[in-house]
């Protein structure tokens, strides 16, 4: 019974993968249809980077202030940071966006406009998981650096700015570079609010062309091509950061 | 110079120092012995409030520094501190290292600081070392960083908490000699140290604490030939 059926999945996958040439045929892949499509896909490259890097900009030193009232003696911060951590990790972002983009105008009468909208939520969002690894980072320096620091009379912020960020910074990029190429990705939801970022602009052009397979691939590419450059980049600050080593 | 009144300090039920008072005067050498969980470096870290103690005085220039309207960064930009396991930043070059205070705390311009720094970088025998990592070095010569680092800051007073604990044993006489040459320039010290023979030849006062308490107080010769206190002499038939 039991070698019946082994024998069976393996006549089954025999003729699965004998069909497999005619099957990608059958499909009618055709990227010249969405030849004269591409370069408007492609200026959704800036789009999204400018949401991408904006947010970014906006949040790291919002994810900074939070890490440092995370680990502070006073506990109203502690409070007010780890209730902001846990409101904006335990919500979607896209609701986070919707609620931003859609209530803004019915509360205070604003009609925020999609860039600023996806910012806010982006960078707001970003920060509270950011902060976390900051934090995580800044109680893994050794804490005779900040004893050191301490006996030559160094203030608190600039112990920190200079002897002690730059020490967790190193060892946290990794995964600090995983939060930046997650946001650049997340930067798709853009699209639910009408901007046209890369994933918007995949979506106009199989609407008008009626595929859907060639340009959601091109726009899947762009956005490959788009982290593989990051992790480059960030790859070559890392080996920078690590000469002291 | 330096002056504690019945300085205490606890770990939560755990008394690490009982009623130490004590004083150490301009120019003196003390050397801080005992055994292991005695009290030395929690004493020594007290003196520049590192620990702040559970209660008590301490003194410095006759001023009370553990009230409250005392500007402790003041008070220790005049005591410097090495520690046992160095904590130089290991970010920052040799020079950054020993340069970092005297541009962002005492103002200093990088020229006459980086001046300094070169100073007392040869001084310590490490002058060719100035622009490496601290990762390149050698333990001992980690420990010379952190001591012209230290002096870097021109204090009046050196805190010194094991400093060659940490060291190849090979390491350990380079390090002694630095110290050496401070203690003969005049630099009042406080050093918490398991090398007795550097303790009998360059300290002029013993301070011996045993249990949380200082159970003696003596000259050198005094004290490693004549202690008065039983603990000081088991401790002594084992060490020496």
């Amino acid at each position: 019974m039991m070698s019946d059926l082994i024998n069976f999945d393996f006549i089954h996958s025999r003729y699965l993968f004998s069909m497999l040439p005619y099957t990608l045929a059958a499909l009618d892949l055709d990227f010249s249809k969405i030849a004269d499509n591409i370069p408007f896909i492609l200026w959704g490259v800036p789009v999204t980077l400018s949401f991408s890097i904006a947010s970014v900009l906006c949040g790291f030193p919002l994810a900074i202030l939070l890490a440092i009232f995370k680990i502070s003696g006073i506990k109203p911060l502690r409070w007010f940071a780890d209730f902001y951590t846990s409101l904006f990790r335990g919500t979607p972002l896209l609701l986070q966006l919707s609620l931003i983009y859609f209530a803004t105008p019915q509360l205070i009468g604003y009609s925020i406009p999609p860039f600023q909208a996806a910012v806010l939520a982006f960078s707001l969002n970003s920060a509270a998981y950011s902060s976390e690894t900051i934090r995580g980072g800044i109680l893994a320096v050794d804490k005779g650096q900040r004893e050191a620091a301490m006996t030559l009379g160094v203030s608190y912020p600039l112990m920190m700015w200079d002897l002690i960020l730059p020490q967790a910074f190193k060892n946290i990029l990794p995964a600090l570079v995983n939060e930046t190429i997650a946001l650049l990705k997340d930067s798709s939801l853009v699209s639910t609010i009408g901007a046209l970022d890369l994933m918007r602009r995949g979506t106009v052009v199989a609407s008008e062309k009626y595929v859907y397979f060639e340009p959601l691939i091109v726009v899947g590419f762009v956005y490959y091509v788009l982290v593989m450059s990051l992790t480059w980049a960030a790859q070559r600050f890392e080996r920078r950061m690590r000469r002291s080593d | 110079m330096i002056k504690t009144e019945f300085l205490c300090k606890s770990f939560g039920k755990l008394d690490v120092l009982k009623d130490i008072s004590t004083e150490i005067q301009k120019g003196e050498v003390v050397a801080i012995i005992g055994p292991s969980g005695g009290g030395k470096s929690t004493f020594l870290r007290c003196l520049n409030l590192l620990e702040f103690p559970t209660r008590g005085r301490v003194y410095i220039d006759n001023v009370d520094i553990t009230t409250k309207n005392i500007d402790i960064k003041k008070v220790r930009q005049n005591m410097g501190m090495v520690f046992q396991h160095f904590n130089l930043f290991p970010h920052k070059t040799v020079l950054q290292n020993v340069t970092y205070g005297p541009i962002k705390v005492k103002k200093m311009s990088k020229a006459e600081a980086d001046k300094l720094g070169l100073d007392l970088l040869a001084k310590v025998g490490l002058a060719e070392k100035s622009d490496a990592y601290p990762s390149r070095l050698s333990g001992g010569q980690k420990q010379r960083v952190a001591i012209a680092r230290a002096l870097a800051m021109q204090p009046e007073i050196m805190l010194f908490d094991e400093p060659t604990s940490a060291l190849d044993p090979e390491m350990v006489k380079e390090v002694l000699e630095v110290m050496k040459g401070l203690a003969n320039s005049g630099m009042t010290m406080a050093i918490v140290t398991h090398e007795m023979g550097f303790a009998r030849e360059v300290a002029n006062r013993i301070l011996f604490l045993e249990g949380g308490r200082l159970a003696e107080d003596a000259p050198p010769d005094v004290f490693f030939t004549n202690p008065k206190s039983d603990r000081a002499c088991q401790f002594l038939e084992k060490v020496l």
